[in-house]
C-alpha cells in the first residue's frame, strides 16, 4: 500500500463509528466498532512521524507509538501489534480504556492546531486486527532461570507483571481471589466499553506464553507470603490485590436496601452477569430511578449499567462542575448521549426509606464553587436553604476505595502507610519486607490501568535485578 | 475442581457435604467460613466450615434447601464436582479459656457452632451446648455436639425431641440458675440470635454471634454484606463473621437478607419448572 500524502494531512481524525446512542443504551453489545483497515490507514497517515515523538512520553509504559503507526501505514497490521507488545501486553484493553487525552494524545502536535492522531483507536485497531486473525504471536522466552515469582492479584499490574517476569525465563504463578482472573478488567470495566471475550484472551495470551494462573486463592487465607516463601520454594512475590474497599457517602440510610456501592453493582453486573439474570444466578436490582454519586470512570460505568438493566432515569450527582470530573472525557460524552442526567454540584444528605427497609428517596443540597483546596481546585460549599429530594429505588455511591487490610494484615513485617497503602519504592515496587515487591492501586489508591500496569513492568525488572544479584537495599523510600 | 467426597442427608431438607479442598482444610479454624459457587452461571454463596479433617484434605459444609441454588447444591451427588470452591475467609473465632460457656446452635446453625464449641473445649472451657429446630427432624450432630459438650440440651418448637421451647428458654434458665456464664456463642437464623442477644444482654453476659449476610465477593471488596454494630457499619465477610451480639442492629440484618427476596422466587421457580424438582 503505497501512500503519498506527506504533504498534506487531513485535519479532522477519522470518526469512530459507534452504536446510537439510544439504541446501545439498552444493551451491553460494545459501544464503538473499531477502525476498517482503511480508515486505520488514513488516520495513522495524520501522524507527523515527529523526530521528537511527544507521544511516546506521555505513554506511562513508552510504547513505540509513532513506529507502530507507521507499520498501520504500511499496511503491516500485525507487525504493529507486536510492535507494541513489545512495551505492552494487554493492548486491546488499553486502546480501550485509557486516558489517552492526558497522556499520549495530549502531546501530539497535532493537537496544537485539530485533533490529535487517535492514538487509542489506532491501538485498539491492530490489537484486535490480530486477535481476530488468529496469529497472536508468543514471544521468545530466556532460558528457565530456575526462580520462581509469586503475583497476587491478576488485574492489570499482576498481567503486565507476570508477563514480563516469564519472559525472563522466571517461573510465574498469577494468584487470584475470584473464581475468574482479570481483576478490574473482569469485575469492574463493563462489557459495553471492555468485552469480556477480551479480557479471556488476553489472560489466556499470558497463560500460554507459560504462567500458571490460580482462581479462588485469597493469599493471606488459604496461604501467607512466608508461607509462599518457605513452604512453596517462592524466591520473589510481587503483591498487585488493588484498591479494595469501598467507601460509603457516610449519611444517614445508606444501608438501605437498593444502595449499592459501585464495585458491587459493577461486580454483580460484569463477574456475576446479572444482567442475565434468571440465566445466571446472581440477582441485581433494575432500578427504574437510579442515583449514582460520584465523578469518575466508575461512576459513569455504574450509570450506563443502570440504564442498560432498564432505568428510566439515571441521575448522576456530582459535588463539582463537569470540568472538575476525573472522569475519561469519551466516557463522559457517551454517559450524556445515552440519556444519563448530570446533577452537578449536588450533594447527597440523607437516604429516605419506604417504611420497609428500601430505599425510597435521596435527599440533596445544591453547592457552589468557593476558595481552591488542598488539590487546587475550587471547594464546593453547600447552598443554605437549597435542600431538594429526589425519587429513587437504586442509589450507587461511586466515590473511591479504600486499602483492603484482608492480605497486609497477615504480613506484620510490611511497612503501610496511615491510609493502609503498602509503603514501597515508586520506581522499582521494593516494600520494606526482603523479596516482596507491590504496585498498582494498592500503593497509590485508586487509578488507571495503565499506570498499574506501569507498575507492574516496573516492579518486573526491579524483580529481574533482586534474582539476578539477591540484592536488597532499602534505599530512602523509607521514612 | 473440588469433588463432593461425601454426602449424607441429614434430614429431608438438610444436608452434609465433605468437599475435597486440602489447601482449605489445611488453614480453616473455627469460624470460618467459605464461597462456593456451582457452576459458570451460579452465584457465590458463603458457608460455614462445619468442620474440617487436614489429613484427608476435607472441609465439610452442611445447608439447608432453601431457594435454587441451595437445592441444586442438594441435587449433587458422591464424586460430583464443584467448579469453584474459595477460603478459608473471615475472621476465625476467638477461641481462650473462659470458664463456662454457652454454645447456642438454632437449625443449620448447629452445624457451624460446633467446631467452635469443640475448640473451646479443647481450650478448657466448661460447654454447655443448646441445640433447636423447628421439628426432630431438623436437628442434627447431637451425638458430636454431646462429644464436645458437658451438657446438652435439645429443644424443639413442636416438642418432637427434647424439650418444647426455644433456645432463649433453657438459656435464660441456665442464666438466672447462676450457673456464672462467662460467654455465649449464638448461632442460628437472625431471629433466633436477636433473641439470644435481647436474652443474655439483660444479664450482660457476653454473647458472639456469627452474621450469615448476603455476600458476592466476601474477601471486601463489595460490600454487600454490610451490617452496623455498635452503630458503625462493618463487612460480615472481613470484619466478621463474628460480632458482639450486643450491638448488632438485627432488624437491618434482617431486611438486608431479605433484599432479594422476589429476585430467588423468580429464580427458583423457574429451576423447579425446568428440573422438576419439588
Amino acid at each position: 500500500m503505497e501512500e503519498k500524502k506527506e504533504e498534506k494531512k487531513p485535519q479532522n481524525r477519522v470518526p469512530m463509528r459507534e452504536q446510537n446512542p439510544l439504541v446501545r443504551a439498552k444493551n451491553f453489545m460494545e459501544v464503538p466498532y473499531g477502525y476498517t483497515p482503511e480508515e486505520a490507514v488514513a488516520e495513522a497517515s495524520r501522524c507527523l512521524s515527529c523526530l521528537k515523538p511527544a507521544c511516546r512520553s506521555g505513554c506511562p509504559v513508552a510504547i513505540d507509538i509513532p513506529s507502530f503507526i507507521k507499520l498501520i501505514r504500511e499496511g503491516k497490521f500485525i507487525e504493529a501489534a507486536w510492535k507494541i507488545k513489545e512495551d505492552n501486553a494487554l493492548p486491546a484493553v488499553c486502546g480501550r480504556v485509557c486516558p489517552q487525552e492526558i497522556q499520549c494524545e495530549s502531546m501530539c502536535i497535532l493537537g496544537k492546531k485539530g485533533d490529535p492522531v487517535a492514538i487509542g483507536n489506532l491501538e485498539k485497531f491492530v490489537a484486535d486486527y490480530e486477535r481476530d486473525r488468529g496469529e497472536v504471536q508468543i514471544p521468545e522466552k530466556s532460558k528457565p532461570t530456575g526462580r520462581k515469582v509469586a503475583i497476587i492479584g491478576s488485574g492489570p499490574a499482576g498481567l503486565s507483571c507476570a508477563a514480563d517476569l516469564i519472559k525472563s525465563g522466571h517461573q510465574v504463578t498469577l494468584f487470584e481471589a475470584l473464581h475468574k482472573p482479570g481483576g478490574v478488567l473482569i469485575y469492574g470495566i463493563p462489557e459495553f466499553r471492555l468485552p469480556k471475550a477480551i479480557v479471556e484472551k488476553e489472560v489466556a495470551y499470558i497463560e500460554k506464553m507459560g504462567v500458571e494462573v490460580i482462581v479462588n486463592a485469597v493469599i493471606g487465607k488459604l496461604h501467607t507470603i512466608d508461607e509462599l516463601f518457605n513452604e512453596h520454594g517462592y524466591d520473589a512475590c510481587f503483591i498487585a490485590t488493588g484498591a479494595g474497599l469501598p467507601m460509603f457517602l457516610g449519611i444517614p440510610g445508606e444501608n438501605l436496601n437498593g444502595i449499592y456501592s459501585a464495585n458491587e453493582f459493577l461486580t454483580r453486573a460484569n463477574l456475576m452477569k446479572a444482567y442475565l439474570f434468571p440465566e445466571y444466578d446472581t440477582p441485581i436490582k433494575r432500578g427504574k430511578n437510579v442515583a449514582v454519586f460520584g465523578g469518575g470512570n466508575v461512576a459513569m460505568d455504574s450509570a450506563r449499567v443502570a440504564l442498560r438493566l432498564g432505568a428510566e432515569k439515571v441521575y448522576l450527582i456530582y459535588r463539582r462542575s463537569q470540568a472538575e470530573m476525573p472522569a475519561r472525557k469519551a466516557e463522559i460524552h457517551h454517559a450524556h448521549e445515552e440519556g444519563v442526567e448530570f446533577l452537578l454540584l449536588t450533594n447527597p444528605i440523607r437516604f429516605i426509606d419506604d417504611g420497609k427497609g428500601n430505599v425510597n428517596a435521596v435527599e440533596c443540597i445544591k453547592m457552589e464553587l468557593g476558595e481552591p483546596d488542598q488539590s487546587g481546585r475550587r471547594k464546593p460549599v453547600p447552598v443554605k436553604g437549597s435542600e431538594f429530594q429526589i425519587t429513587i429505588d437504586v442509589a450507587i455511591p461511586a466515590v473511591g476505595t479504600r486499602s483492603n487490610p484482608l492480605l497486609t494484615q497477615s504480613i506484620p513485617d510490611l511497612v503501610l502507610n496511615k491510609r493502609g497503602y503498602i509503603v514501597a519504592d515508586e520506581e522499582t515496587g521494593m516494600t520494606t519486607k526482603r523479596g516482596v515487591f507491590a504496585g498498582g492501586d494498592i500503593l497509590t489508591g485508586s487509578a488507571t490501568v495503565i499506570l498499574a500496569m506501569g507498575a507492574g513492568r516496573k516492579a518486573a525488572k526491579a524483580i529481574n535485578e533482586y534474582l539476578k544479584w539477591s540484592h536488597w537495599e532499602t534505599r530512602t523510600f523509607i521514612r | 475442581m473440588f469433588t463432593i467426597v461425601k454426602k449424607t442427608e441429614l434430614s429431608d431438607l438438610v444436608i452434609l457435604f465433605e468437599i475435597e479442598a486440602p489447601q482449605i482444610a489445611k488453614k480453616a479454624k473455627a469460624g470460618n467460613f467459605f464461597v462456593v459457587k456451582i457452576h459458570e452461571q451460579g452465584e457465590r454463596i458463603p458457608l460455614t466450615i462445619a468442620d474440617f479433617d487436614r489429613e484427608r484434605g476435607t472441609i465439610t459444609a452442611v445447608f439447608q434447601k432453601m431457594g435454587k441454588t441451595t437445592s441444586h447444591l442438594g441435587t449433587l451427588k458422591e464424586g460430583d464436582s464443584l467448579s469453584d470452591v474459595t477460603g478459608p475467609l473471615g475472621m476465625p473465632s476467638h477461641i481462650e479459656q473462659f470458664g463456662k460457656v454457652v454454645c447456642v446452635g438454632g437449625g443449620v446453625g448447629i452445624a457451624p457452632v460446633y467446631p467452635i464449641a469443640r475448640a473451646l473445649k479443647e481450650a478448657g472451657n466448661t460447654v454447655i451446648s443448646i441445640i433447636g429446630a423447628r421439628t426432630k427432624d431438623l436437628i442434627f450432630w447431637e451425638d458430636k455436639m454431646r462429644s464436645v459438650s458437658d451438657e446438652l440440651i435439645i429443644v424443639t418448637d413442636d416438642g418432637s425431641h427434647g424439650r418444647k421451647a426455644v433456645v432463649t428458654v433453657p438459656l435464660d434458665e441456665l442464666i438466672r440458675e447462676g450457673k456464672d456464664i462467662e460467654l455465649v456463642y449464638a448461632i442460628g437464623p437472625a431471629i433466633m440470635m436477636k433473641f439470644v442477644c435481647a436474652t443474655t444482654e439483660k444479664h450482660a453476659v457476653k454473647t458472639i454471634v456469627s452474621l450469615n449476610s448476603i455476600m458476592v465477593d466476601a474477601t471486601g471488596m463489595c460490600g454487600a454484606c454490610r451490617v452496623e454494630v455498635g452503630g458503625e457499619t462493618k463487612f460480615a465477610c472481613v470484619d466478621g463473621p463474628e460480632f458482639n451480639g450486643h450491638k448488632v442492629d438485627f432488624n437491618l440484618l434482617m431486611a438486608r437478607q431479605r433484599m432479594y427476596i422476589d429476585e430467588e422466587k423468580i429464580a427458583f421457580e423457574q429451576y423447579k419448572k425446568k428440573t422438576g424438582v419439588q
